[in-house]
């Protein structure tokens, strides 16, 4: 299906666009205009994928391939399952407070500025799609510069640490992947005699199992990185807060998925055997990210740093899914990103804000700003409520069922999950309590002459439609329950790869 | 028809508590009195509706199912949105919205001049329809939306006045204690669904009652336990209640007293096959009753906040209501959950109609001689203590207060001294706030009047308050038994009543303590005062729990996380950056730019390279 590449190179394409539509500097928010529209078509376009997709004809829906560099058996292949479908649903529906909400008044250069943001996006998009490893990878890089650069450019006080530390982290777990392919195309070739980067057909190399746990620790510590997994998570509290607002939001919501994406296509479903074997570690390693992020959320005083440990807690959540060995936990996994990052966006779009309007994201300087803001505090604490895992909003989906895929592996992982629960609350209550309830803080009236303005009409749209699909997957999550079980890696899709 | 009715139910303060949510901050008091109190109140005429049709046409199941849409269906699990009219929950129906409908009413006259009163009444409304969905849900998880549904709302309506910290915190405390009992609840709900395969109650009861496996059902209720106990404020998870008085009155008197707090006692009411399967599991609720209204009583006679009184109260109550359903007295914790439904939400209403006119006074020792001045408030505050004291034959807390002390009679004759004795210290703690409140000489000059909207409710629940226990009687004084008659499809038939003369001390008991009561704080007595000694000290901050679990997890738990703010994992990449940094700047100094020293690495490097090509 030829829309499959369409959906990369048409946010690509439009970030160019609004790259080329404020050179000449007549319209400031005219590349915002451009951006605006590129979402908006690349809405339209997956919905139309969406629809023409090949329901009832296997586990995958739609294919692309054509060859690339066929002297080393790479093809631009892209294929798309249900696992795919979500993901790309996330990112489309997250671009829209990215860009409407954060990314209006961006300062000097906007142009490149969404083209920054769009290339990302695109990048995103071919990371959910790709299914030749090299394609992958380098999809992988695409949406690591481009943020790499936002981050440099636009960030806030300590942004060139920030930036330097994403970039080394990212990065550097990223060449351990490329090892890691590299090592597992030429076992392949050695096994068989072809050399071929396709995903169908290296899921099916003969691995020792030392190779195969090797191989799959290379992958394993790459997406660990991006998810991220305690103890790797260091580089993101630093980027999430040194980012800008819309950084902060494709990062939280859609960016640290890719972690999570690459966990179930290409650890899990890759090295079966080796994952199943490393299932326990791996178990263990997501109870402590949601106990230690938890603890450390709550022991934070900015406001963004907060949220980005309680991301750290959520996406523990993801790990446990994924490694309980049931599709159950994977279907908990996919919800928990899906509402994760919905929840998560749209906290560091109101953290965003605050900034924006206090010029601070020290909680010790906010508080009782519900008075002057409500709106927007009324919002905050409803993606605070939705953070701490209400039942009836997506997260609590998310977490009941890989918490109940947990406890058939291992009852004491899963208490120990559970109490995180508690913790969440906590630290939810705490965010809540220290910056929009409770008494005025006392330099507020003094600083700020003019009361900061609440949210209008367009922020509240946004968010209350972010809140309405919260809603949605936490009362009848059973589409995304029913589409988020990812193809297995050996049945292929119908269409013939060319080969060389 | 009727399987329309019950979601109906449901939907009215939901769809109310949407249209006040959206419209806050844009809509006047009354047509937020008039959306608030209007929908709980058709949920209430509606309920009346059903409860007619079910009693005269009982569906031949004994249970009418409603199955709204399947919430979660995955590999070996699925669970819906399910609700059932049962007897059980015919009755919490009646209570939710009937006394929801009569506290909403009063909360608009009590609330009138409150600026946020558009979200006052969406967070009420909101209450009432998780409470709902709460009783109404025929699978656990389902039910589960709703107990997590009510603590939300029970967090923002303590936290409703949240310019002042203490109101925050205390709404804080309060859900995360309660949060506590919930995570061992959803342990539960994991345990049994990944045993069952399923939630649903009836299914789950089916497989308890067939199974052979014994360590399930004892886990399960014991988990299920914890969930019940942090909601219903039960030792050791009850600190959190007494700070919740922090909320609006109504919000006591609803959320605090009638109904929320009452939630795990429904479950455990509603899950009674799989606790009497647990024998430990029973004289471990039973035990939880005890100890809480024994301590919870004990702290509300040195109490000083009219409030603080009545929130004990509801503690020691409830601990009643755990005492019957752990001597498997079941109809009789359900008979007191509706009585105390009515008698505590009346006494707090009051309270609130006293606290308004006091100038927001709430000291007991502020007030005094008030009877004269609001004779209406004193006689339905009255009806109210008299029916938590459970004055004999005339109060709707003696007949349910002595189906209890039956109860425990026939587990162990000790539940029953310790519940007799319980009975005692209330009759002295809540005639010691009326004596000290009404009579004797003025503290305060109270102002204004009670207005019609408080009055009515008030009316209406005092009339409940003695007139609500006749439906079910000792055998002894007529043989009346409407409610465990409409709740013998789910409990059986009720235990024979014990011999006479139990009735006899139940009665004299509480009377015992009126008198005690008047002798210790009549007016004209010099000393009105408590006893100020260390055990009156350490019952009025509630046994001393707080500062036990502030010493305990609280503070180590803040410090150690404030010590580890920066992260220890980050220094260690800090440490790495750190090292590269100097090891680095170490091997700059090589290039110093001094030939002779780049021929002397040269040659040194010659060596080391033609030694080791030597050896090998």
């Amino acid at each position: 299906m030829i829309a499959l590449p369409a959906l990369i190179l048409l946010p690509a394409a439009g970030g160019l666009a609004a790259w080329l539509s404020d050179r000449d500097r007549q319209a400031s928010s005219l590349s915002w205009w451009v951006a605006i529209t590129t979402i908006l078509l690349q809405a339209l376009l997956l919905l139309f994928i969406t629809c023409t997709a090949g329901w009832g004809h296997g586990p995958w829906l739609a294919h692309f391939s054509v060859p690339w560099i066929p002297a080393l058996g790479i093809a631009a292949r892209m294929d798309m399952d249900g696992l795919s479908l979500v993901m790309l649903w996330l990112t489309t529906l997250l671009s829209f407070p990215c860009v409407i909400l954060s990314a209006r008044d961006v300062g000097e250069r906007p142009g490149l500025f969404h083209l920054l943001l769009l290339a990302t996006i695109a990048g995103i998009n071919g990371v959910f799609l790709a299914t030749d490893l090299f394609l992958f990878f380098f999809f992988w890089e695409l949406m690591l510069v481009p943020m790499y650069v936002l981050i440099l450019q636009w960030g806030h006080e300590d942004r060139r640490r920030a930036a330097i530390k994403f970039f080394l982290f990212t990065q550097g777990s990223g060449l351990l992947m490329l090892v890691a392919i590299l090592g597992l195309v030429i076992l392949h070739q050695h096994a068989t005699g072809i050399l071929t980067f396709d995903y169908f057909a290296l899921a099916d190399t003969p691995l020792m199992p030392t190779a195969a746990m090797v191989l799959m620790l290379g992958f394993f510590i790459a997406f660990a990185v991006k998810l991220p997994v305690v103890p790797l998570h260091v580089w993101l509290p630093d980027t999430h807060t040194q980012a800008p607002t819309a950084g902060s939001v494709l990062l939280a919501g859609i960016l640290l998925k890719t972690g999570g994406y690459g966990l179930i296509r290409f650890v899990v479903l890759l090295f079966p055997e080796a994952a199943a074997r490393f299932a326990p570690m791996a178990l263990a390693l997501g109870v402590a990210g949601i106990l230690y992020g938890a603890w450390l959320s709550l022991a934070q005083d900015d406001i963004k740093r907060l949220i980005a440990y309680s991301s750290v807690s959520h996406l523990g959540f993801v790990l446990l899914g994924i490694f309980s060995g049931s599709p159950m936990g994977m279907r908990g996994a996919v919800v928990q990103m899906v509402a994760h990052g919905l929840s998560t966006g749209a906290l560091f779009v109101i953290a965003g804000s605050l900034q924006d309007r206090l010029h601070t994201r020290d909680m010790r300087r906010m508080g009782g700003l519900w008075q002057a803001l409500p709106h927007l505090s009324s919002v905050g604490l409803f993606f605070a409520i939705a953070s701490l895992g209400l039942p009836g909003m997506g997260n609590f989906v998310g977490e009941f069922l890989t918490l109940l895929a947990t406890w058939r592996v291992s009852p004491p992982m899963a208490i120990l999950g559970t109490a995180g629960l508690v913790l969440s609350a906590v630290y939810s209550l705490t965010m809540v309590g220290r910056a929009f309830v409770g008494p005025p803080h006392a330099g507020q009236g003094a600083t700020h002459a003019p009361p900061p303005a609440d949210f209008g009409p367009r922020q509240m749209t946004v968010l209350g439609l972010t809140m309405a699909l919260l809603l949605v997957l936490g009362t009848y999550p059973q589409p995304v329950l029913d589409l988020s079980l990812p193809a297995p890696a050996h049945a292929a899709p119908q269409t013939e790869v060319p080969r060389p | 028809m009727d399987a329309l009715l019950l979601p109906l139910i449901v939907f009215c303060p939901l769809l109310a508590a949407g249209i006040l949510f959206v419209s806050t901050g844009r809509m006047p008091a009354r047509p937020s009195c008039v959306i608030g109190a209007g929908s709980v109140g058709l949920s209430a005429l509606l309920a009346g509706r059903l409860a007619a049709g079910f009693l005269a046409a009982p569906p031949p199941t004994g249970a009418l199912h409603v199955t709204l849409w399947s919430w979660m269906q995955v590999e070996g699990f699925s669970t819906r949105i399910a609700f059932a009219l049962d007897p059980l929950s015919l009755v919490m129906m009646l209570v939710v919205t009937g006394v929801g409908f009569l506290i909403l009413l009063y909360a608009g006259g009590y609330m009138h001049d409150d600026p946020d009163i558009a979200r006052f009444f969406g967070c009420m409304t909101l209450f009432v329809a998780a409470m709902l969905v709460l009783v109404f849900s025929s699978d656990l998880l389902s039910l589960y939306i709703g107990w997590e549904g009510v603590g939300i709302c029970s967090y923002l309506l303590i936290g409703f006045w949240h310019t002042d910290a203490a109101n925050v915190a205390a709404a804080r405390k309060a859900f995360i204690v309660t949060r506590i009992g919930d995570a061992a609840m959803l342990c539960g709900l994991l345990l049994l669904a990944t045993q069952a395969g399923t939630l649903d109650i009836a299914a789950l009861l089916h497989i308890v009652a067939t199974g052979p496996a014994q360590l399930l059902p004892t886990t399960a209720a014991f988990l299920l336990l914890g969930g019940a106990v942090a909601k219903s404020a039960q030792v050791p998870l009850q600190t959190w209640l007494p700070d919740a008085m922090a909320g609006p009155t109504p919000v006591s008197a609803l959320i605090h007293a009638a109904t929320m707090v009452t939630a795990g006692v429904y479950l455990i009411a509603r899950l009674h096959p799989l606790f009497m399967a647990v024998p430990a599991a029973m004289t471990a609720v039973a035990l939880v009753g005890l100890v809480t209204l024994l301590l919870a009583a004990g702290s509300a006679l040195v109490q000083t906040d009219i409030k603080r009184i009545l929130a004990y109260s509801t503690m020691s109550q409830i601990g009643y209501m755990f005492l019957a359903l752990g001597s498997g007295a079941w109809q009789a914790a359900i008979f007191h959950l509706v009585t105390h439904a009515f008698f505590k939400a009346l006494l707090f209403m009051a309270a609130g109609a006293i606290i308004l006119r006091v100038h927001h006074r709430q000291d007991i020792y502020q007030m005094g001689g008030l009877a004269p001045a609001m004779p209406g408030v004193f006689a339905a505050f009255l009806a109210g203590a008299a029916a938590l004291a459970g004055l004999p034959l005339l109060t709707a807390g003696f007949y349910s207060k002595e189906m209890i002390l039956q109860g425990a009679w026939h587990a162990n004759p000790l539940l029953w001294a310790g519940a007799l004795l319980g009975a005692f210290a209330t009759a002295i703690y809540i005639f010691r706030c009326v004596f000290i409140v009404f009579f004797g000489t003025r503290h305060t000059e109270p102002k204004g009047h009670t207005g019609a909207t408080m009055a009515i409710p008030l009316a209406c629940l005092a009339i409940l308050a003695l007139a609500g226990g006749w439906m079910e009687m000792p055998d002894t004084i007529a043989p009346v038994h409407l409610l465990s008659h409409l709740l013998s499809p789910l409990f059986g038939t009720p235990m024979a009543e014990g011999p006479s003369w139990l009735l006899w001390a139940g009665s004299l008991v509480p009377l015992t303590g009126v008198g005690v009561a008047w002798l210790l704080w009549r007016p004209r007595t010099q000393a009105r005062t408590t006893p100020e000694d260390a055990i009156a000290r350490l019952a009025r901050t509630g046994w001393g729990f707080d500062t036990l679990y502030d010493m305990l997890f609280v503070r180590p738990f803040i410090t150690l996380g404030r010590l580890n703010q920066s992260d220890i994992c980050d220094r260690l990449s800090d440490a790495t950056a750190a090292t590269a940094r100097t090891g680095g700047r170490m091997l700059s100094h090589m290039q110093s730019g001094q030939v002779r020293r780049y021929a002397g690495w040269i040659a040194a490097g010659t060596v080391v390279a033609l030694c080791l090509g030597i050896r090998a």
